[in-house]
């Protein structure tokens, strides 16, 4: 029986690609803390790695009316641009910026941790493969 | 790869605020620069920051559109230049005036501390981005 590398990784996977995804996303939010009429942003995670990691990978796929459409990658859940959605300032300011910096940051540190969290979880992963291979 | 574009968007980030720093110590120096007349003396200038929603590569994804920040345009202030009578300056005018710059040397300087802290921030992310990324290029080892 062949081993399914996908299944094996499990959710760890997608969850890495959807933090380095959100990484880019807060950096922008801090980028543009000074910038007028700049609406701070953020993912969607619970959803967007429910889509992922139910199994169906369909689910957010494109449907294809015509044959020359282009098709949709088995990476479309997690790389399309759904998922992301403007935050709720909880101070608007006065030139329209709903960035607040602390937030962001701690927004960020928790990313950072949450992405080493699962960088380790996939690092065992594929220790245990290693260790099942070589059998020491 | 997702994860190259925090360095462009912080880098971003970096030139923004580096400009901003910039007309902040040009204002800074020259708040002091008087003129004989209302119009040649100097004003104060700022940066204004605009969002770049733009794929960064051609053939880009959608999801691969990276925002980013940059300095659309500097403006100079329209506030009336500050009037001195100071008939001892060898720049005054006929009437001993001499005029001042418009610049408000504290919003300058709180200008000045919240560039450099939003600095700061970019440079943690930039820091946090790489020490994420070569963690990630250790996977499986």
């Amino acid at each position: 029986m062949p081993l399914n590398l996908d299944a094996y990784l499990g959710v760890h996977q997608d969850a890495l690609k959807l933090y380095a995804r959100r990484t880019s996303v807060l950096a922008n939010n801090l980028a543009n803390a000074d910038t007028p009429n700049f609406k701070a942003q953020d993912l969607d995670f619970k959803s967007l790695l429910n889509g992922g990691a139910s199994g169906s990978r369909q689910q957010l796929s494109m449907t294809q009316t015509q044959a020359v459409h282009l098709t949709s990658g088995t990476e479309v859940p997690l790389t399309s641009n759904s998922g992301l959605k403007y935050r709720v300032p909880l101070a608007p300011s006065l030139d329209g910026n709903t960035v607040d910096p602390q937030l962001e940051q701690a927004a960020f540190a928790d990313n950072t941790v949450r992405y080493q969290a699962a960088l380790t979880f996939l690092s065992d992963k594929f220790k245990g493969l290693m260790t099942a291979i070589t059998g020491q | 790869m997702p994860s190259f574009k925090v360095f462009d968007i912080a880098g971003s980030g970096l030139s923004a605020q580096s400009v901003r720093l910039n007309t902040v110590a040009s204002n800074l120096a020259n708040a002091d620069s008087v003129s004989g007349d209302a119009a040649s003396v100097y004003k104060a200038r700022h940066p204004v920051f605009q969002a770049v929603h733009a794929a960064l590569h051609a053939g880009a994804r959608a999801a691969d559109s990276a925002s980013a920040v940059r300095v659309s345009q500097i403006v100079q202030s329209n506030a009336p230049p500050v009037m001195r009578h100071d008939p001892g300056n060898p720049l005054a005018d006929a009437d001993g005036n001499v005029y001042a710059p418009n610049v408000n040397v504290i919003e300058e300087m709180t200008d000045m501390i919240s560039a450099s802290r939003a600095y700061q921030n970019d440079v943690e992310v930039m820091g946090t981005a790489k020490d994420l990324m070569l963690a990630t290029l250790k996977l499986g080892q």
